[in-house]
């Protein structure tokens, strides 16, 4: 899986998932974003870097932040882009999803961005791509969102820049969460002092200390000492079981609202992958508050999808 | 080959007074001055100051404009351009520690082009070394000089300095 994402000189090939990759490389990513970035507030510049490529959005599961941000990554860097939302189109008609690829690759198309409801899909897709086409991971079921994860980086280095004196919570539906899952191997790939995960019982997986984390099932005694304050959207689709009593319960126990952000350091942000259920896992005048930083996370999605894209697409084979 | 002998500040002098010449002749009117990173940059910082220029520097980072990518990839650690929002109709004076192929110079001009329509620019270089592939050549030189295309030119800064390398070195 890891062997399969970098190229024997060690550089991005393809982007499955943050695990196992080095932190020098994370490091590459965010650096590589950075110099995307023009400065505070202003806009990024469209640079004719993919020129001539074409990147075909692959989108088997709805999403509006991350294709578009997608899509816009691809028209800064000046490539082509495609934008196919599959369950509107072939396999509807029965084509199965390696017919789809093998059409898309006959077009003559340099890169797959994936997003799929079933994990490993961008794995599957990549081992049986051909050889010269680049599979992003754009969010694989539960298992991996690993460009959510960068964006989510890239923002608290640009705000907190020394990830080994970062106290991280992560709260809310971990069970059910891609986001985490990838955020969690970042964090700790890149030194943070702590990841606590705070959430009910049984929104939990089995074993989550095997990730590299602490565990706190209350938010007022888990928000002490932190800096970094990441709020997860209750998946209220993937809820199939009764997991909770009901969503005001869950408000009650788990929401962030501006009185339990006090516990947490004075200079704390609050970050949040969207889309957010306000009054669900967040209070309205947190979101939108003085320490939320969830608008910043979406424009700094472009810049660190720039920089992914084109790692990913640099010549293979050394030069 | 020691570069002593070519003595960074005799350079300067013949790059000064050819660029005077130029805003002279091709009417400058307030330039904005603009440098390639990373070499260009400190070249333009010293004629900056030699001329008097009010402006301050332009950063050009070249790296994204490269026709380079599809073979070598990233540049590692690229950093901002930083040029002022509006160059419409300004005369620009873009300055360069080397030119060799001309490649650099082309991607400096498409990228500058990107943020306006400049009235009018002059390409000066501290060092002009043969070898060009296309036909963009500079209008101000510090020093023309003939190497073996193993040999590189290496700025260092500061203060300003100059040596010759050869490749294949460790």
């Amino acid at each position: 899986m890891i062997a399969l994402q970098l190229t024997t000189e060690g550089r991005l090939k393809h982007f499955l998932t943050v695990e196992g990759l080095s932190r020098n490389l994370l490091t590459e990513i965010l650096d590589t974003a950075e110099s995307f970035v023009g400065g505070p507030g202003q806009p990024i510049k469209k640079v004719p870097l993919l020129r001539g490529k074409t990147i075909v959005n692959l989108f088997f599961e709805n999403s509006t932040r991350t294709r578009t941000t997608f899509e816009l990554a691809a028209k800064r860097l000046s490539a082509d882009v495609l934008n196919m939302s599959i369950a509107t189109s072939s396999t509807a008609k029965g084509e199965s999803l390696l017919d789809t690829i093998r059409n898309l690759e006959a077009m003559f198309v340099d890169m797959f961005v994936v997003r799929h409801n079933i994990s490993g899909s961008a794995h599957f897709i990549a081992q049986h791509t051909a050889p010269h086409i680049s599979v992003i991971n754009a969010g694989d079921g539960q298992h991996a969102h690993p460009t959510q994860a960068m964006l989510d980086m890239f923002t608290i280095r640009q705000i907190k820049p020394d990830f080994a004196k970062l106290r991280v919570a992560i709260i809310g539906d971990i069970l059910h969460s891609r986001v985490a899952r990838s955020q969690i191997q970042a964090l700790n790939t890149l030194g943070a002092a702590e990841v606590r995960v705070i959430a009910p019982k049984t929104l939990l997986p089995t074993h989550v200390e095997s990730l590299g984390v602490s565990v706190c099932h209350s938010l007022t005694e888990g928000l002490k000492d932190i800096d970094v304050i990441i709020m997860l959207r209750l998946q209220k689709e993937r809820m199939a079981s009764a997991l909770l009593p009901s969503e005001a319960e869950y408000f009650k126990c788990f929401g962030l609202t501006e009185s339990k952000l006090k516990i947490a350091k004075t200079d704390a942000i609050v970050m949040h992958p969207g889309p957010i259920n306000r009054g669900v896992e967040i209070e309205s005048s947190v979101a939108d508050g003085p320490q939320s930083v969830i608008l910043r996370q979406v424009s700094n999605g472009i810049a660190v999808r720039m920089a992914i894209l084109s790692m990913a697409m640099q010549p293979q084979g050394g030069g | 080959m020691s570069l002593d002998k070519l003595e960074i500040n005799n350079l300067l002098d013949t790059l000064e007074a050819s660029l005077r010449q130029t805003v002279a002749q091709r009417g400058l009117a307030n330039p904005l001055m603009v440098g390639i990173r990373t070499g260009g940059v400190w070249v333009a910082e010293e004629l900056h100051r030699r001329l008097g220029i009010a402006a301050p520097v332009g950063l050009l980072d070249i790296s994204f404009y490269r026709d380079d990518f599809s073979q070598i990839g990233m540049y590692p650690n690229v950093k901002p351009s930083q040029l002022p929002p509006n160059i419409e109709g300004r005369d620009i004076i873009l300055v360069d520690d080397v030119f060799y192929t001309g490649r650099t110079a082309r991607a400096a001009l498409n990228e500058i082009f990107d943020y306006g329509r400049p009235r009018q620019v002059v390409l000066a270089v501290l060092i002009e070394r043969l070898g060009k592939q296309i036909p963009i050549s500079p209008d101000c030189v510090g020093r023309n000089i003939a190497l073996s295309p193993e040999q590189r030119v290496k700025l260092s800064y500061p203060p300003l300095a100059i040596q010759i390398e050869s490749q294949g070195r460790p």
